[in-house]
Formats: structure tokens, C-alpha cells, sequence
């Protein structure tokens, strides 16, 4: 077991993403995810990569999508508003079938919002953001380590369904500074044959498109890729559960959410309600059979988000409706505490949905 | 002996353009800087969205398909990840002049070593011939069907003399392709485009100023004319920016 | 001895090549329809032909191939 360090979270998404074998970063500056482009502006020429401020975010998601045509690991950071600026290129990439890692350090909003936390980007992430039909690997770290350890998966995901993959995080994570073990060493071991790396006058010309002007050929390329995303929905999934053995309330939370819900639900074992939390780590796919599974057993489920309740509609379609569910929110950058989250527990197990 | 042929890097792929569309005249003049310069195996181009959305069937190298305006920020992370292969974007007036604006100035700002090929016929093709950035004072479009009026529409973008202002760039020309002997002109400025890469000398554009027979509703013939009249006159001839060949010169 | 050849089933019968000829031996067919549906270009008088490729410059679909 390698030696930990202290960092913060957007350091430690840096240091994991170079050690996952990304050598090309491009960004443009935005709080709260500053500590990542900084981090790589300083590592990425010590090893022979390269970090390139963009003129906008328009550009950098484009320039990601250079890199990913030619087959090497890339990524881009931002947070909430530049995210939006972003999504032409992610639904490009997405088309594309490509490969890249789109790390969110989501802030308030809409508009420009505020520099706080948040969760608001949920829909956005999981339900598409850019034009199409067309999904992303989501992942939602809820501690620095998870930010190092899912920036390596998200960079793996990528490259085995070809596709582009988000790390979802907030604020809070970015900031926070705690013990992390690194990563070791890795990289693709995927073989990229589609990549535009040269004919080198030995094959036919690859091209990287995602245009298709006969309807037939564009309906195909949108059911083959549904077809990858069903796998993914199959093999996929990640959530931890916690105290849901017995558990008569079922918190639903990721990120920072889960986090504090983890101490409400301890508390709320405490005074004699058996309460669990369902942590979904991969928001797309979502972890559905879990939560449908949970809702045979509990009374109602409590969805606790920095958003005005976004991932609640997940909740509520894969428990079909079979339960109560409610909703713990706090927004615009404020973070519900403990004692809102024990009271929304208690408010459900009186059957107060 | 065959004296003038297809170029072995455009593949067998019928263009789709119109009848007299210059684009064909200007794939084959980048072809053949590919093939003279012997990097087909190691280039990538980008095509547009426009009229040459579909460049990437004709080109027989590796291609990418760029969102509208993109091509330079996709061909800098091309050239990043690939720093030996030879990278080109081919774009029209609107892509490069209006919505992608932006990444142009900046991917020469940087001195980005890629090769740009900027066609400049005035008018949006594709989508039916509305006002482009480089559309004349008083030329009528779909969208400037009185003529295009300065005072609301303002003035056209002269794209070679503003990008040859930066610091940046290496090699900015205008050439066009309405005769013979401007095609011969514009084949060896593309090909200096190429080389300038190749040699390691950074951002080359070259614009060429082209003709839209379909949208600006006259015969091939007649278009081409236009151009000489019209559009050269607002759209000078020359080479704007040779940063080498300055430094040379002091 | 100079030959120009057209490949007839991909003109689009723009007549850049006929406007570019120096000796005025081109034209645009009046009988023949190509598969295209459009009138190709020809070569009306091949023994003027002085190989100067000024056609196939202007030809915007590699349509000719000049021989000298």
C-alpha cells in the first residue's frame, strides 16, 4: 500500500488524471475548479505533456476533441457555466464515439450563478446537456480519494466504450483537503485502430464524423451506440450502500450530499429509526436495481441534493412510484446539514412524505 | 507523358458540388500540395460545416469532422497529440469568419504550426446563400436582400489584413482561383502553406477568394468575373504576413 | 503531340474549361447527356491542342487528363 498524501480534491483529480496516463489538458479559467488547471500547468511540461489555456471553453472541448480523434488520453476541467459552453463539443465527442474525461467542479446557478457548491448540473450531466440522443459515464466522487480513484476509472470507462465520460463533483470535494492514497501508474490498454493517426499510406483513411445525411445510417449509429449503453447500464453501475440492511428510510445522496447524510442517518440510528443511505458513485448509469430492490423494503425514500431536486425523478422511476419520496434540498451554493437531513428522515419514517 | 492529372490524395469520391463551384479547383491545389510535399500518410484534415462539410471523403489522408467554426482549436489538438504529423483545417467565410472567429485569431495568436485554408466566396453556401462576414457593402443575399446596408449590417471582415496585424503568425497570403494564372499563383502559396509546416515555421493561412455561382445566381463563367471585378478589388491579392522571409530580409 | 482527356461521366458541364482554353478548340456538348445528366465538356478540334493543361487548372472535378 503506497504512501498517502494530503490534497485537494481538484489536485488530487490532476495528479490521478496524469497518472492514468493523460498527458494533454486543456482548460480556461473558472472558480471553484482553479487548483486543477494550476496543478497541471505546473506538472504537464516536468513530464513532456501538455497544458494549454484555451481562448474560451468552446475551444478547449474542441481541442480535447482533436486529441481524443488522434487516440491519446485528454481531459478538460471547468465548472458549471463553462460546462454549458462545453456541451456542443461533449454531443460532437459523443457522436464521434470518442473518448475524453469532462471533469464538472459544479458550482451555483443558473446564470452566473454563484461560486458555491452545488448540485444543479445533475440533469445536465445524466439526461444529455448537448443536442442528441447521446449519454455520458458519470461518476461522483464523495471524498478526495474518490476524486483520485474515479478520474483513473473515468479515463478506463472512456476508452473501453468509446465514449466520453464525466466526473460530477462540487465544489466542496474540489476544495476540501484530506489523506489520499495515489493511484498507480496506468494507461490505455485499449487498441485504437479508428484513430486519425496518419494512413502512413498502409490503410484506407480513418475519419472521425458524426454526420450522417441518410436518416437510415444516422438511426443505426444511434441504435448501436444505445445498444453500448445498454451494456453499461448492465456491467456498470456503482453505488454504496450503507445501514440499508434493515433500513426502514432510504436516503438517496452523492457527492457532498452523501457525505452529510452518512452522519444523519448515524444520528437518526441513534435515537432508534432505522435509517440507510443508497451512495449512487455512478449517477449514469444509475444505480436503479438498487434503489427498486430498496423500495420493497422501506417505507419511503428521501432524495437529499444541493439542487431543487433533480436526481429525485431518478429515485422516483426506478422505485416506480412504489413509495414516497421526498426531497432534502438546499441550493444556490448552501449545503443541508445534518440535523435538516435527520429531520426529513424522521418526517418520512412518521409517514409525512 | 501525362502532364496534369487527379492528385493521388484526393480519393475517387465524386464532389458534390455545384456546377463551377471553386471548391473542387481548391481540393485539388491542396492535394497536390500533399502529394508534392509527400506527407499524405502523416496528414490529418479537418473539414468544416459548410459547403465542405463532406472535404472528408475527398481527402485520401486521415480526416475529422469539426463543429461549425472549431476546426483550429480541433487541428491544435491534433498538432499537440501529434506534433510530427502535418495537420490542415479547410474553411469557409462563415465557419472561419463569423462563428469561429474566435478560435482562428487565437490558433494564430499562438503561432498553432498548422496550415488553414480559408475560402472566401462571400456568401453561406449550404444553407441557401445568406450574408456572410465577407458578403460586399450592397450584395445581395437571402438575408441582405436589398443589398447588404453597412449601417445595419456593418462592413465585411477583411480576415488576411487583420490576422497579418498579430505578432504571432507566420504566413498569411490571399490568392484566388478565377483564372489560370491565379490558380497557378494560389498552388504555390498552398504549397508554401504546407511546407511552413513541415519546416517547423507555425500558423500559415492562406484565403482564397472564390466564387458562389448557385447563390450568387449568375453562370460559372460570369461568377468567375465577379470575383475579378468584385471581389478582388475589396479582397486584395498578396502575401500579408512572411515572418520568415522578413527576418531574412533585416 | 499534345491530348487532353475528359472523363465525360463526371463533368458537371460548368465550361471553365471551355472560357480557360487559349485556342478556343473546347466546348460543351449539344447531343450528348452524361450519366450526371449534364451536357459534358469535349474537345472540338484535338489536332490545335497544345497541351498547355490551362483547361484542367480551371476544371473543378479532375475531369481532364493532359498528355504531351
Amino acid at each position: 500500500m503506497s504512501e498517502k498524501v494530503l490534497m485537494k480534491g481538484n489536485e488530487a483529480i490532476a495528479e490521478a488524471a496524469i497518472r492514468a496516463g493523460c498527458r494533454h489538458y486543456f482548460g480556461y479559467p473558472i472558480t471553484p475548479q482553479t487548483e486543477l488547471a494550476a496543478y497541471m500547468a505546473k506538472q504537464m511540461p516536468k513530464i513532456d505533456g501538455v497544458f494549454l489555456q484555451a481562448e474560451s471553453e468552446i475551444s478547449a472541448i474542441n481541442m480535447v476533441y482533436g486529441v481524443a480523434s488522434a487516440g491519446k488520453r485528454v481531459m478538460t476541467s471547468s465548472s458549471s457555466p463553462g460546462v454549458s459552453l462545453k456541451q456542443e463539443g461533449i454531443s460532437y465527442i459523443a457522436g464521434s464515439d470518442l473518448p475524453a474525461l469532462i471533469v464538472n467542479v459544479e458550482r451555483g446557478g443558473p446564470g452566473l450563478g454563484g461560486i458555491q457548491p452545488s448540485q444543479a448540473d445533475y440533469f445536465q450531466a445524466t439526461k444529455g446537456g448537448g443536442h442528441g440522443d447521446y449519454h455520458l459515464i458519470v461518476l461522483t466522487p464523495a471524498s478526495v480519494q474518490e476524486m483520485a480513484d474515479l478520474t483513473a476509472l473515468a479515463f478506463d470507462l472512456a476508452d473501453k466504450y468509446r465514449m466520453p465520460a464525466m466526473l460530477l463533483a462540487d465544489g466542496t470535494i474540489g476544495q476540501m483537503m484530506e489523506p489520499v492514497e495515489l493511484p498507480a501508474e496506468s494507461g490505455c490498454t485499449v487498441e485504437k485502430p479508428w484513430a486519425v493517426t496518419g494512413t502512413k499510406m498502409a490503410r484506407e483513411h480513418n475519419i472521425v464524423n458524426s454526420l450522417y445525411l441518410v436518416p437510415e445510417e444516422l438511426e443505426k449509429t444511434n441504435f448501436e451506440r444505445f445498444e453500448r449503453y445498454k451494456a453499461i447500464e448492465e456491467n456498470e453501475v456503482r453505488y454504496e450502500e450503507f445501514m440499508m440492511d434493515d433500513a426502514e428510510v432510504c436516503v438517496v445522496a452523492f457527492g457532498i450530499a452523501a457525505r452529510v447524510s452518512k452522519n444523519a442517518v448515524v444520528a437518526a440510528r441513534k435515537e432508534g429509526i432505522k435509517a440507510g443511505l443508497i451512495r449512487p458513485i455512478t449517477v449514469w448509469p444509475f444505480p436503479k436495481k438498487a434503489v427498486a430492490k430498496a423500495a420493497a423494503q422501506v417505507k419511503g425514500f428521501v432524495s437529499v441534493e444541493l439542487s431543487m431536486g433533480q436526481m429525485i425523478e431518478d429515485v422516483k422511476l426506478a422505485c416506480d412510484c412504489r413509495v414516497p419520496v421526498s426531497l432534502c434540498n438546499r441550493a444556490g451554493g448552501m449545503i443541508p446539514s445534518p440535523d435538516e437531513v435527520l429531520a426529513a428522515i424522521k418526517n418520512m419514517q412518521g409517514g409525512n412524505a | 507523358m501525362v502532364v496534369f492529372e487527379k492528385p493521388k490524395s484526393l480519393t475517387d469520391a465524386e464532389l458534390h458540388y455545384c456546377p463551377g463551384c471553386t471548391h473542387g479547383i481548391i481540393h485539388r491545389l491542396v492535394a497536390e500540395a500533399i502529394d508534392a510535399t509527400g506527407v499524405e500518410g502523416r496528414a490529418v484534415g479537418v473539414a468544416p460545416v459548410g459547403c465542405a462539410v463532406m472535404a472528408y471523403n475527398y481527402f485520401a489522408c486521415d480526416m475529422v469532422e469539426a463543429a461549425h467554426g472549431r476546426a483550429p482549436a480541433v487541428a491544435t489538438g491534433l498538432k499537440r497529440a501529434m506534433p510530427e504529423n502535418i495537420i490542415f483545417t479547410y474553411q469557409g467565410d462563415g465557419d472561419l469568419a463569423s462563428i469561429g472567429m474566435c478560435e482562428t485569431v487565437h490558433a494564430a495568436a499562438r503561432n498553432e504550426n498548422i496550415t488553414v485554408i480559408f475560402v472566401n466566396n462571400a456568401i453561406y453556401g449550404m444553407t441557401g446563400g445568406q450574408m456572410a462576414p465577407t458578403s460586399l457593402p450592397g450584395q445581395v443575399t437571402q438575408t441582405s436582400p436589398y443589398g447588404r446596408d453597412v449601417k445595419v449590417a456593418g462592413y465585411p471582415v477583411r480576415v488576411s489584413e487583420m490576422l497579418a496585424a498579430l505578432d504571432g503568425p507566420e504566413f498569411i497570403a490571399r490568392v484566388a482561383v478565377n483564372n489560370v494564372k491565379n490558380v497557378r499563383n494560389a498552388k504555390k502559396i498552398i504549397q508554401k502553406a504546407f511546407e511552413n509546416q513541415i519546416e517547423g515555421k507555425g500558423f500559415s493561412l492562406v484565403e482564397v477568394v472564390s466564387s458562389c455561382p448557385t447563390n450568387w445566381g449568375m453562370t460559372p463563367a460570369k461568377a468567375l468575373e465577379w470575383v475579378e471585378e468584385k471581389m478582388i478589388p475589396y479582397y486584395p491579392l498578396g502575401v500579408y504576413k512572411d515572418k520568415s522571409a522578413e527576418e531574412a530580409a533585416k | 503531340m499534345a491530348k487532353v482527356t475528359f472523363k465525360t461521366d463526371i463533368c458537371k458541364g460548368c465550361g471553365l474549361c471551355v472560357e480557360a482554353c487559349p485556342k478556343h478548340i473546347l466546348g460543351i456538348s449539344q447531343t450528348k447527356i452524361n450519366k450526371k445528366g449534364h451536357y459534358p465538356a469535349e474537345m472540338l478540334e484535338p489536332d490545335a491542342c497544345i497541351g498547355c493543361a490551362s483547361c484542367a487548372m480551371m476544371c473543378p472535378d479532375c475531369v481532364i487528363t493532359v498528355e504531351r
